[in-house]
């Protein structure tokens, strides 16, 4: 005999400790089992897409830094590649390679804020989460040393970087290389083969591949399901196609394979960084592109691949010092188009811990 | 001291009639001794956890306050003391008031039964183990009555979490007891440190595994602590507590780890026994300590269970082996002991051989009837043919 | 499996337990030092410590005393004290113009009375909002006569919004320690602006005063 029930509806967030920063869902809940979500965002909204447009094309840099603000060179890589393309500006190949530096490191970075808040919202009491923020310091203390700034790094310009790397970044990075792989393991000895780990996320919150696809999923997260694709390799821009590396995919993209994913494109990106070490020629690092870039009139779309996902970037150029249009294709707000689809059917436990696999920064849901 | 000295003593100084008075004025003694003491070893106990979480997380933990943060726990009672205390318009006022304290007077209330001596510190009660299993039960009332009392969802969620999950792991609790109470042949706490020629320990190793299990289970520590879990339900049931509510609640959380290693040193590692020239009570604390330790250590490494496998995980998992141990040791007792009813050391090293053995085996068993061995992947994940890189970079 | 899995993770945390190379927390501001630190630092051993400072010494062994820390920064760490050089700014006002945010204020003289000397402007308001400042660096990049430094400072909490507006009196007085971030030229005399001295003005310039010629090439390519 079935119980009759009432189910009863919760607000999670906009202040609550596993909505990374102020998300909300309104669930309802039929005992434990979450019956239907409700995702309602736009508490972070700055109306970055229309300071854009009142902002010359270097200032707008500054922008970027606060999409996704625990990986802005990603976005500052995004942002001046569309701009490069839009302007027709040359990249001399110092710095391209320091780019790809920059964009690997920082997707380490993400990453381990990713997995350790993922763990946090698992019920490890910290643990993890201050390992992986031990780890993601010393890649701040790189950025630091490139460019004085930690988080908000505005190191990227149309035409190359803002300025070359000091003589002491070379051997802190290689120490730093070297050591790392010692640090991921760690990190996995804690939780990889942990049987309450794999008991809570091993077959929960299963993306198929075609619902991924359908839902425009990009990233670690699309990749979860199997589905083999990195614009890395799909359309290698800056170095990419001069180096070697692996596109790891997961079994069957429950929340699991997400973080194993996670675990191993910084495993790949420990790679890149090393041969970029070994290949990086010398030279400038920054093209001839005047102060105030004035593309000719026309738009561009450029996306590249963010620790998040496939971040792009759609800027229309009226022939003036700042675009008339500049749309963001921001990878977490994509992602969370199948946040139902993943969550309903699942228990209040498991809706944090999905939730927490997907990787949102609200910076770039809300914009 | 226990309570028959100081009785005796102040007997001497007043006349017959009021004996009566005297026994009051005893007992006041004592539980004021007791509780104030309990009450600084939780403090100080705060302090150890938190400085040793640190540790663990590579951080420092608090430092500020006295010599290696010592003061800390009384700096976090003044401003939980200073802080409004408040009660929700909705709330319901009486059992909002009474939660904390009916949380806080169990664990209290075991520390009567624990010989620190040759003796009980505050009562002979021949029937310590009972005494514990019934006093403990009492704070899944206290946990629903938070949770219901405050009006709030997720207050609500973890009250009817605790409700479920304390009460199933009162079983195996129970049955993991059952082992060596027979082997003791004793339900008083004194009976079973004296009857301890080898540690049960070391005799039932699955029983004190379970009864660790159960036992943070019990007071909802982790990987069990899915009550408060602060992930998915903010704080729990005492979602909408404050002030020195708030400070009871987590006086009791913070004594219950104290209690637990208590009572396991005295079930488990033999109480007070030791090597001589050191005191009993020294080698009590030294136990009672490391007991502490493995569970914060547990508590710093482990995520948390969901709450269905971890009904499951008391009903599938400790539950058989529980009676698994029960079984063998009521077997073994009943082929290896003298004809007088008592066992000797030399049996019992046989049936510590014969348990390790058998507590392996339960466990890799019990491991994989519950499906634990099909969570690992053999083969490489295979690529989806949806999206074709290989394809798109001819282009 | 089996819990192994669980077991090899608290092996994990206990190698970060006792590891001291795993150790990473900075104490600040400041830090608790022990008796041993403390005799080293004052260049006597423990014993004649003690018996010269009983005080000092009992404090050290309750955890009483404590010195400051400074957290280590690279010397191009993008921070307050703006460093400007009155000599080499000119009132330009590029960096007003290329901040993306709009608080640099600045208001020069035009009557012409200072002209004689060097041909300049005289620079009466020079007000930088850093309640609103995001350091990002961009003034310091536009100035074209390296008048405008980062500095590295970032303790700079104050109780009111308007003390966080810097005129152009405190600018002036501000120690000139200038951060290394996009001045190549300080940076190649390893300045560090945490521990060195002050920069004076004719040190920290990029470039010679450039000819007529090339400064119309250089508006010109604008």
């Amino acid at each position: 005999m079935a119980i009759k029930t009432e189910p009863i509806t919760i607000n999670m967030g906009p202040q609550h400790p596993s909505t990374h920063g102020v998300f909300r869902l309104r669930v309802t809940f039929d005992g434990e089992v979450v019956v239907d979500v409700e995702p309602v965002f736009g508490y972070l909204h700055r109306g970055t897409e229309k300071l854009a447009e009142e902002r010359t094309y270097v200032q707008i840099v500054t922008l970027t830094d606060r999409l996704d603000y625990t990986a802005s060179m990603s976005n500052n890589l995004a942002y001046v590649r569309s701009v490069e393309k839009l302007g027709g500006i040359e990249v001399p190949e110092r710095a391209q390679y320091l780019r790809v530096i920059c964009a690997e490191l920082q997707r380490i970075a993400s990453h381990f804020v990713s997995i350790g808040f993922m763990l946090q919202e698992l019920g490890a009491f910290g643990t993890p989460l201050m390992y992986c923020f031990r780890e993601r310091e010393r890649i701040l203390d790189l950025f630091e040393m490139l460019c004085g700034a930690r988080i908000t790094l505005s190191y990227m310009r149309p035409g190359g970087l803002i300025q070359d790397a000091p003589e002491d970044f070379w051997p802190a990075l290689g120490i730093l290389m070297e050591s790392m792989p010692e640090y991921i393991d760690d990190l996995e000895g804690l939780v990889t083969s942990n049987e309450i780990v794999l008991a809570r996320t091993r077959d929960v919150g299963i993306i198929s591949p075609e619902l991924a696809v359908n839902g425009s999923v990009t990233g670690p997260m699309l990749r979860a399901s199997g589905v083999q694709w990195d614009l890395r390799k799909a359309n290698p821009y800056e170095v990419y196609d001069r180096l070697e590396f692996d596109v790891p995919i997961g079994y069957q993209g429950d929340t699991y394979d997400r973080y194993l994913v996670r675990v191993q494109e910084m495993r790949e990106s420990v790679r890149i960084i090393e041969q970029c070490i070994k290949q990086i020629p010398g030279g400038a690092i920054q093209s001839e592109a005047p102060f105030f870039v004035r593309p000719p009139v026309g738009d561009v779309y450029d996306a590249i691949e963010a620790p998040k996902g496939e971040l792009g970037f759609y800027l229309v150029s009226d022939g003036g010092i700042s675009p008339y249009r500049c749309k963001i294709r921001a990878p977490s707000f994509i992602n969370l188009t199948v946040l139902r689809d993943m969550l309903v059917g699942w228990k209040l436990a498991d809706l944090v811990v999905i939730f927490g696999s997907t990787d949102v920064v609200l910076g770039e849901v809300d914009r | 001291m226990s309570f028959d000295q100081l009785y005796d003593l102040l007997d001497r100084f007043v006349p017959e009639s009021i004996d009566w008075m005297v026994f009051t004025v005893t007992a006041l003694i004592l539980s004021l001794a007791v509780i104030n003491a309990m009450v600084l070893c939780t403090a100080l106990y705060t302090w150890f956890e938190r400085r040793m979480l640190g540790r663990f997380q590579s951080r420092i933990g608090p430092n500020r306050w006295g010599p290696f943060g010592l003061l800390q726990p009384i700096a976090d009672v003044i401003k939980l003391l200073v802080k409004e205390d408040v009660i929700p318009v909705v709330a319901d006022r009486a059992v909002f008031t009474l939660a904390p304290v009916v949380l806080l007077v169990p664990a209290l209330m075991v520390f009567i039964v624990i010989p620190f001596g040759e003796q009980s510190f505050l009562g002979k009660l021949n029937v310590g183990v009972l005494f514990i299993l019934g006093v403990t039960g009492v704070n899944t009332l206290a946990i629903i009555m938070g949770g219901w009392a405050s009006r709030n969802k997720y207050a609500l969620f973890g009250a009817m979490r605790g409700a479920a999950m304390l009460i199933s792991y009162e079983v195996p609790m129970a049955l993991s007891l059952i082992g060596v109470i027979i082997l003791a042949g004793s339900i008083s706490l004194v009976d079973i440190v004296s009857s301890q020629g080898i540690f049960y320990i070391l005799v039932q190793p699955l029983a004190f595994l379970v009864f660790m299990a159960a036992a943070s289970a019990e007071m909802s520590r982790a990987p069990f602590d899915m009550i408060e879990s602060e992930s998915e339900l903010g704080a729990g049931y005492h979602t909408e507590y404050s002030g020195i509510k708030y400070a009871i609640f987590q006086l009791a959380e913070f004594m219950a780890p104290l209690v637990t290693a208590a009572v396991a040193t005295v079930v488990f590692l033999g109480g007070t026994k030791g090597i001589d020239p050191i005191p009993g009570q020294v080698w009590f604390l030294l136990k009672a300590f490391s007991v502490v330790f493995v569970l914060l250590w547990v508590r710093a490494t482990w995520p948390r269970l969901r709450v269905d496998q971890i009904m499951g995980f008391a009903w599938k998992g400790l539950f058989p082996l529980s009676v698994i141990n029960f079984f063998v040791v009521a077997v073994e007792l009943f082929v290896l002991q003298e004809p007088d009813g008592t066992i000797t050391n030399q049996s019992m090293m046989i049936m510590t051989g014969i348990n390790w053995v058998v507590m392996v085996v339960s466990i890799v068993l019990i491991a994989t009837v519950l499906g634990q061995g099909k969570l690992q992947h053999k083969l490489p994940p295979q690529p989806s043919s949806l999206a074709n890189m290989a394809a798109s970079e001819g282009d | 499996m089996y819990g192994l899995g669980m077991v090899r993770g608290m092996g994990v945390t206990f190698k970060n337990l006792v590891l001291p190379s795993r150790q990473f927390a900075v104490q600040y501001p400041n830090r608790k030092i022990s008796l041993f630190e403390l005799a080293k630092e004052n260049d006597t051993d423990v014993v004649s410590f003690a018996i010269n400072n009983p005080v000092q010494a009992i404090k050290a062994l309750a955890g009483f005393v404590e010195v400051p820390v400074r957290l280590p920064q690279h010397s191009r760490f993008r921070g307050e004290e703006f460093t400007w050089y009155e000599q080499r700014c000119t009132g330009c006002a590029s960096c007003a113009k290329f901040c993306p945010l709009g608080i640099i204020k600045i208001v020069t003289d035009t009557s012409g009375k200072y002209e004689q000397d060097g041909g300049k402007y005289d620079i009466e308001v020079f007000d930088i909002d850093i309640g609103r400042c995001m350091f990002c660096g961009l003034c310091v990049q536009a100035c074209p006569y390296d008048a405008l430094h980062m500095g590295s400072g970032f303790e700079e909490g104050v109780y009111r919004r308007d003390d966080l507006v810097i005129d152009v009196e405190r600018l002036k007085a501000a120690p000139k320690k200038p951060s290394t971030w996009y001045r190549p030229q300080i940076e190649s005399q390893n300045f560090d602006p945490q521990s060195d001295d002050m920069r004076e003005y004719l040190d920290v310039g990029r470039h010679e005063r450039p000819s007529q010629d090339q400064q119309v090439d250089r508006w010109a390519k604008r």
